[in-house]
This record gives C-alpha cells, structure tokens and sequence, in this order.
C-alpha cells in the first residue's frame, strides 16, 4: 500500500503519481499523510482505487472524482466531490460550502455536518449527510437525492427541480419552489439502499424522513411569480 | 480574494506566544493575499496611557519634539516603518494636532489603550518579520493578508482598518455602496483617509458604537447598511467579533479550545494552532454575529 507524507512531496508530485495510474494498477489503496487542509488533494482522478486522507482537507478535495473511493479522515473545506461523476467519497468529519456541487453521479457521505449550498446545482449524484446542512442547501438542484438525518437551514432546495430531498430534522424554511410531497414506496426503497450504502444504523427507519421537492412552477416563465426568480 | 485571522486566547500562559502563532497563521493565508498584509495585536495597557501607531519615514526624530510639545512625558518604539507612541491619556488630540503640523509625513493609523497596529505591502511572512511579529504578547490578535480588489497595492489600502479607539477591522469581500456610505458617514464627521471600501465598514462601526451601540449591535446594523461581499473580523478592547454577509459568500472556519477562539478564512491557516487536532471546528453562520469577549 503506498503511503505519501505530503509534506515530502507536495500536492503536485500526489496528484501526479494518482493521474499517472492505469485502469488495472495494484496499487489499489493509498494513504496520504499530514494533508493540513491543503485544497484540491485526490482531484481528477478517473481509476477503481482507494485514497484515504489522514486529516483535514482544503477546496475541491476529490473533485471531478470518477470510479475512486476518496476518505477523509477530517474535515473537508469547500466543494468536496465538486462535479464527482461516479465513485464514492467519504468525509468522516464535517464539510464545507458547497459540498458535492453540481455532481453527476456518485456517492458523498458527509458523517458529521455540511455547510451552507450543500449539493447546488446537484445533477445525479446522492449526497447523505448524516448531522444537519447549512441554508441555501440544493439550490437548483437538477436530480440525484439528498438524504440528510439532522436539520436543513434556511431556504433548502431554492429553484429546485426534480432531485429529491430526504429530510429527518427540522427544516428551517423551504426556498422558492420547494414543496414536501409525499413519501412513495419507491421513494422509500431509493432512500433505504442510500441509508445502507451509507452505512447508517439500520434502526433508522425511512418513516422517519420527509420528503420535499419542485412545486414545477418556475420551469417556465409565469409574470404572476416574477417576484420568486 | 482575502485571507483573514484571528486568535482569541482564553489560557494567558499562551499570552506571550500569540505573536508567534499568528505569524505563523498569517503565512499560511499567502495564496490568499500575497500583495500586502497587517495585524493589530492587543498587548498590554499602561495605566493612564495611550497607544498611538503611526506610519512613515525618519521616525527617530518624533518622540523628542512630541514630548516638548505636549509638554508631557512621551515614550515611542520604532519597529520599521512603524513608530508606537505612549502618551498620557487625553493627549491625543494634542498629539494628532502636533503631528499634522509638524509631521504630515506619517499618518496615524491606529489609537488606544491596548492596540498596536502595523500593516506593509509585502508578502506576509516578510511584513511579519520586518515588524518582529513573533516576539509579540496580548490576549488577542487579528490579522490580514491583501488580494486587492477595490483599490491600489498600498500600504494605505492594507489592513487592518482602525476608526476608533482601540477598534480595527479586517475585512474579505467587496463593498458595493461604500461609496453612498461613506458620504453619509463623513456628514457624520467620521474621517477617512483612503479610498478603501474597507475602511467603510470600519468608519460605519466606529460611528454606531460613539452612537452608544455594543459592538454585536453594531454589527447586527451593518447587515441592513452594507450592501456587499463581506467576512468581518472586528478587534476592541477586551475581544473580538465575526460577521460574514447573509449568504455567506467569504469564507470563514473557526476553532475553539479551552486555550483559544481561533479564526481563519480557511482550515490551513489553523494547522499552527496547539491542540487543533482535537478543536471544535466550526462555519460561523450567514448573518449571525460571534463575539467573544474578556472581562
């Protein structure tokens, strides 16, 4: 298992060596030392491999992430997961700002709490967070799922269209065009398989969430809602 | 693009390290403002005396005269380009007055009891160590590195910002009325001496605290007055505050411990800190107002 001091050699020589590996590599599992909340560590990377950051971590960690599985052993600053498009990535501590923004496809799970626009403008992927989100969270969120245990703060899921909010706390207040909906069957079982991929207690039962979703009335232009753009 | 610190302590024995751990905090925040950097540091006060920072050239030819003028004792420390006068509280008008007739060349840039001011273009390790920040002592620090936005790569546009006694402000973001701000601020008879949008803000709660205002009031007022981008950390007396805009737009971490309140604009330039590891890390919320204050 290669192990990197990052302070020995940088963030450059660490993304370098990730980026220069093949598609059937045996280096399937690295851990980085000391990152010291250094941005952009584990970006771009696009190969089946396991990176596990020991500490807290800058901007964009694993952002752009395909196929890998990033863990931060820490905190993670803003815009983790940016635009992941498939893999796993795995805070175990809180993040920032704009976690898993405009992501396509994958899977963050954020075990402590997230910031403020946390999955804006998310485009696929599923975030579970299992503490609470800051306000602003899924603004114009496009699709994928956003399952958080805590609370949502102020105007969750602003200009939201068709992703889907699992919501167990206390949510502040819902932005424009955000509505609770009903819970669906098939609604549960996407929000069961995201609970267990999480790893979540399996005593949390999905009964316990809301749901909430576009209302569908800023899609198109209306003069009687111009005030809610 | 700004970064920002700040260091609360709460344990005294880490008293005479804060210099140290904020220059190490400081360069940490290069990437984020490489052109110019300050800080304030709260050390200790003298009875009956006041601290006045001023700025400029030939400094060794100012305590002397100041003195004679007063008629008063004065006593001054040149670190650089700076020059800390210690005068007897209520000599300040007279000394500001002396100082603009017979010195024009330096400017004033901070007054108080506790409060010592410096500020360089440079990078901020250098200013750091042209000001012999690391032999630093107080109870609490704030500091700036400068990525200009709004006005010139000057020593003048470099902050901290100080309008009032004891009072400085360190801001991220931009302002977009302070230009209708300040006009109404100087109608007010708050004085101005650069362009700065920052200095703006500063000037605003200097006027809502001789408006009888606490410092999170006034704080709380400049979310309805200020129109902008900003993360404000805000050193007085006896502590310091954080206000970031309501949608949070500038970064802001902080750090608490038994020993210190840590401020950063973001993660790394906390590394430094003793017992980070184990700290309550927090985002200050949008439009909500931290203070943290010493009795």
């Amino acid at each position: 298992m290669p192990s990197v001091d990052l302070k020995q050699i940088g963030r450059r020589a660490l993304n370098g060596q990730l980026h220069a590996l093949g598609p059937d590599t045996n280096q399937t599992l690295w851990r980085i030392e000391n990152p010291e909340g250094q941005h952009a560590l584990a970006c771009g990377l696009n190969v089946p491999i396991t990176v596990e950051i020991a500490g807290h971590v800058g901007y964009y960690c694993a952002g752009m992430n395909q196929q890998a599985v990033v863990v931060v052993d820490g905190n993670a600053g803003v815009g983790v997961a940016e635009n992941m498009m498939s893999g796993k990535v795995h805070v175990k501590g809180d993040a920032s700002q704009a976690a898993g923004a405009t992501a396509h496809g994958g899977l963050l799970v954020i075990d402590g709490d997230a910031s403020a626009r946390c999955g804006i403008s998310m485009k696929g992927v599923n975030i579970v967070v299992k503490g609470s989100i800051g306000p602003m969270s899924a603004f114009m969120a496009q699709s994928g799922a956003l399952v958080v245990l805590g609370d949502a703060g102020e105007a969750l899921g602003d200009s939201i269209y068709e992703a889907r909010l699992y919501i167990r706390g206390q949510v502040r207040s819902l932005g424009s065009d955000c509505v609770e909906k009903e819970l669906h069957d098939d609604q549960k079982e996407e929000l069961r398989a995201l609970l267990d991929a999480a790893g979540v207690d399996p005593t949390v039962r999905v009964e316990e969430f809301r749901v909430y979703g576009s209302g569908r009335k800023l899609y198109h232009f209306n003069v009687d809602h111009a005030s809610d753009y | 693009m700004c970064g920002i610190v700040g260091l609360f302590l709460k344990d005294r024995e880490l008293e005479p390290s804060i210099g140290a751990l904020l220059s190490q905090m400081l360069g940490m925040m290069t990437d984020r403002g490489p052109d110019s950097a300050g800080f304030a540091v709260y050390g200790e006060a003298e009875a009956g005396r006041l601290k006045l920072t001023v700025r400029g050239q030939n400094l060794d030819s100012v305590a002397v005269p100041l003195a004679a003028a007063l008629g008063q004792p004065v006593t001054a420390k040149a670190r650089d380009t700076h020059l800390v006068l210690s005068l007897p509280e209520g000599q300040e008008g007279a000394a500001r007055q002396w100082l603009a007739q017979a010195r024009p060349d330096l400017s004033v840039i901070g007054v108080g009891r506790r409060i010592e001011l410096y500020k360089e273009v440079g990078r901020p390790t250098d200013v750091s160590e042209r000001f012999g920040l690391a032999a630093m002592s107080g109870t609490h620090a704030i500091g700036h590195t400068r990525m200009a936005t709004e006005s010139a790569v000057t020593t003048d546009g470099a902050h901290p910002f100080s309008t009032g006694l004891d009072q400085c402000l360190v801001h991220n973001g931009s302002l977009s009325n302070h230009r209708s701000v300040r006009r109404r601020l100087e109608r007010e008879g708050i004085d101005f001496t650069t362009d700065n949008d920052s200095e703006v803000a500063a000037g605003y709660l200097s006027w809502k605290l001789r408006q009888g205002a606490s410092l999170a009031e006034a704080l709380k007022a400049s979310l309805d007055d200020l129109d902008g981008f900003f993360t404000f950390v805000v050193g007085a007396e006896t502590g310091f505050a954080v206000l970031r805009d309501p949608i949070a737009c500038k970064p802001a971490v902080m750090a608490e411990t038994d020993r210190y309140v840590a401020f950063g604009s973001e993660y790394r330039a906390l590394t430094p800190l003793p017992g980070i590891e184990t700290a309550r890390i927090f985002e200050p919320e949008p439009a909500h107002v931290y203070a943290w204050e010493r009795a």
